[in-house]
């Protein structure tokens, strides 16, 4: 595998950011440092899991997308979203009406990623039989593959080698349009993302050479323009652009909807945090016997993807009521479709651990920056307030050592330094601005944060 | 380098402390991922023995650039036959202890079976003191 830079979706708005330590502290791997008042992310660490966009108290993370002009570029405009998108809308929008406003925007053909659900189904189900080492764990989540090839590296065998569902999905719109004698260079793929992870996954994918999209719109983004032109009236119906889409693709994304596959001998986690835990325990052989294992980095799943609109419980309450109008996968749920054409895009390339968590890939220098960060820790308060712009005590001896933080930017230590004479009032002041940022330390009745915060 | 655990005798809910942290170093270290497995394994199996069957002890944890040397000295009863308990099934394990889903008797089959090398010393009515050996290198 080629090393690439990591491409991430998440991006910080300085103007937005004040610079506080709300994601700081809620980033899993540790890979955000507040650096001159601004929230900065290590691209090597993060893995998209959206945790620093929900805790920002002023909406300073935003996530990077495809202008809906786009589409006009292209004869044929092919909306591909997950199930997950109708959950959001309230009860008294029908499909046919949602899937009307979507022909509105300009689209001309419309596919829930999880229509071909099925060849999923099997594949999983095929190679959870063949494996020698279970659980085997779902590759569905990019988030969770990402943080399992940097944090749980004895577990990439586990990971299924499947493309994410998108990439097939794409594969079988382009192959019922190829039926229907349109050409791949005609069609515009414009995938619908519910969140970071699956952004960052098209643009940068994992396991796969390139994805097959042309184009990635902002849910959040996409449901807005719905609002906007959707029909509160009668519309025609589009059913027959559901005909493949089965119960078991719309409950797919939520919690247990790959897991319910394999019955007993399976477990579904949501929430990275939850993940994280569970995942301990499997490098330590600490887990049931299981075939399966669904992780999901968004707790309740895709519906509470950082993209969507609307309260996560509700938009799983209506999708498990839609999931009821539909009939379970069966035989020849693809009708017309040549399955031959779309399963070789099922398989992804192996999965190969990252090992950024390592301190040096010199063993012997890795040793030292170890008994150095054991000094260094007697050193500090261990009291893992922040205010050296790193989540905790450690992870600033960490950065010591990797020479990117010193000993002054423990306010703590700079505090006795001072008492020491070791340094001056000013030096200690422009220590604590690079980090803060200028003018920081005055009083400001206007600045966000504190009173300000929507809490 | 060279880290201290004080395990505490029926804490359950405790153990896999030692392990994990040993587990954070050898990633640090970026050791193999199928050699961290090896020796998080005999770890994790060293601390619930200590925890189950003993009335408290140490694990301390040596690492070098080659080996790390793990050493396991509790209180406690001692094991009176050591070719006996190192037989996969069996079990000296308390009902309590095995409601709890532990004392299965695989204990110190499975650390030799994931250690390079093992030694054990065990008085009764002393205590017992482990001592294994994994190359770092595989």
């Amino acid at each position: 595998m080629t090393t690439l830079t990591p491409y991430h979706a998440i991006k910080v708005d300085p103007d937005k950011c004040i610079g506080c330590t709300h994601c700081m502290k809620t980033c899993p791997t540790e890979a955000i440092r507040i650096k001159n008042g601004l929230a900065a992310i290590n691209a090597l660490r993060c893995v998209d899991c959206g945790n620093c966009l929900r805790s920002c108290p002023v909406d300073a993370f935003y996530v990077e997308h495809d202008n809906l002009h786009q589409i006009e570029d292209y004869k044929y405009r092919v909306a591909l979203f997950p199930a997950v998108m109708i959950g959001q809308f309230h009860e008294k929008y029908s499909e046919d009406q949602i899937y009307q406003a979507v022909l509105k925007l300009g689209f001309t053909h419309i596919f829930e990623v999880e229509q071909p659900i099925s060849l999923l189904v099997n594949e999983i189900k095929g190679q959870v039989r063949e494996a020698d080492s279970k659980p085997l764990i779902s590759s569905f989540c990019p988030a969770i593959v990402r943080l399992i090839r940097s944090k749980y590296p004895s577990l990439v065998d586990n990971i299924i080698p499947l493309k994410v569902p998108h990439d097939l999905a794409a594969a079988f719109a382009i192959e019922t349009l190829r039926k229907k004698g349109i050409e791949r260079e005609e069609i515009g793929l414009f995938y619908v993302s519910p969140c970071s992870a699956k952004m960052a996954a098209v643009k940068r994918p994992l396991g796969e050479k390139e994805s097959v999209v042309d184009g990635l719109i902002n849910m959040k983004d996409f449901y807005n323009r719905i609002m906007q032109v959707i029909s509160k009236d009668q519309v025609e119906d589009t059913s027959e652009l559901r005909k493949h889409l089965r119960r078991d693709g719309i409950l797919w994304s939520l919690p247990r909807g790959e897991a319910r596959h394999f019955k007993q001998k399976s477990m579904a986690v949501d929430g990275i945090n939850n993940v994280v835990k569970i995942l301990e325990r499997m490098e330590n052989d600490n887990v049931p016997d299981l075939d399966f294992l669904e992780l999901k980095s968004c707790h309740q799943g895709c519906a509470g993807g950082i993209l969507l609109t609307g309260n996560r419980f509700l938009t799983v309450e209506r999708l498990q009521k839609r999931s009821k109008r539909y009939p379970f996968i069966g035989e020849d749920d693809l009708g017309c479709v040549d399955c031959n054409a779309i399963e070789p895009t099922l398989k992804g390339e192996p999965i190969l651990p990252n090992y950024v968590f390592a301190l040096d890939a010199d063993r012997m220098k890795a040793l030292e920056k170890l008994q150095k960060m054991d000094r260094i820790l007697c050193q500090l308060p261990g009291i893992d307030c922040g205010a050296c712009g790193a989540p905790n005590c450690h992870a600033l001896a960490e950065d010591m050592v990797q020479g990117k933080a010193k000993m002054t930017d423990c306010v703590f230590l700079q505090n006795r330094y001072l008492n020491e004479n070791k340094i001056d009032v000013k030096r200690a002041t422009r220590n604590l601005e690079n980090t803060w940022g200028q003018n920081r330390f005055d009083a400001d009745c206007n600045k966000k944060g504190g009173r300000n915060e929507g809490f | 380098m060279k880290l201290e655990f004080d395990i505490a005798s029926g804490d359950f809910s405790q153990a896999g402390q030692a392990s994990s942290r040993i587990k954070k170093v050898l990633k640090q270290l970026q050791v193999d991922p199928k050699v961290i497995k090896r020796i998080v394994v005999a770890v994790y199996e060293a601390e619930v023995n200590v925890v189950a069957h003993s009335l408290g002890g140490q694990i301390i944890a040596e690492f070098s650039n080659e080996y790390v040397e793990i050493t396991v000295q509790d209180c406690g009863p001692g094991i009176a036959d050591i070719g006996q308990a190192m037989t996969e099934g069996y079990s000296t394990a308390s009902k309590k202890v095995r409601d709890m889903g532990f004392g299965a008797g695989m204990g110190l089959p499975n650390i030799k079976r994931n250690t390079d090398e093992l030694s054990i010393e065990s008085t009764v009515g002393k205590g017992t003191c482990l001592k294994f050996k994994n190359n770092l290198n595989g």
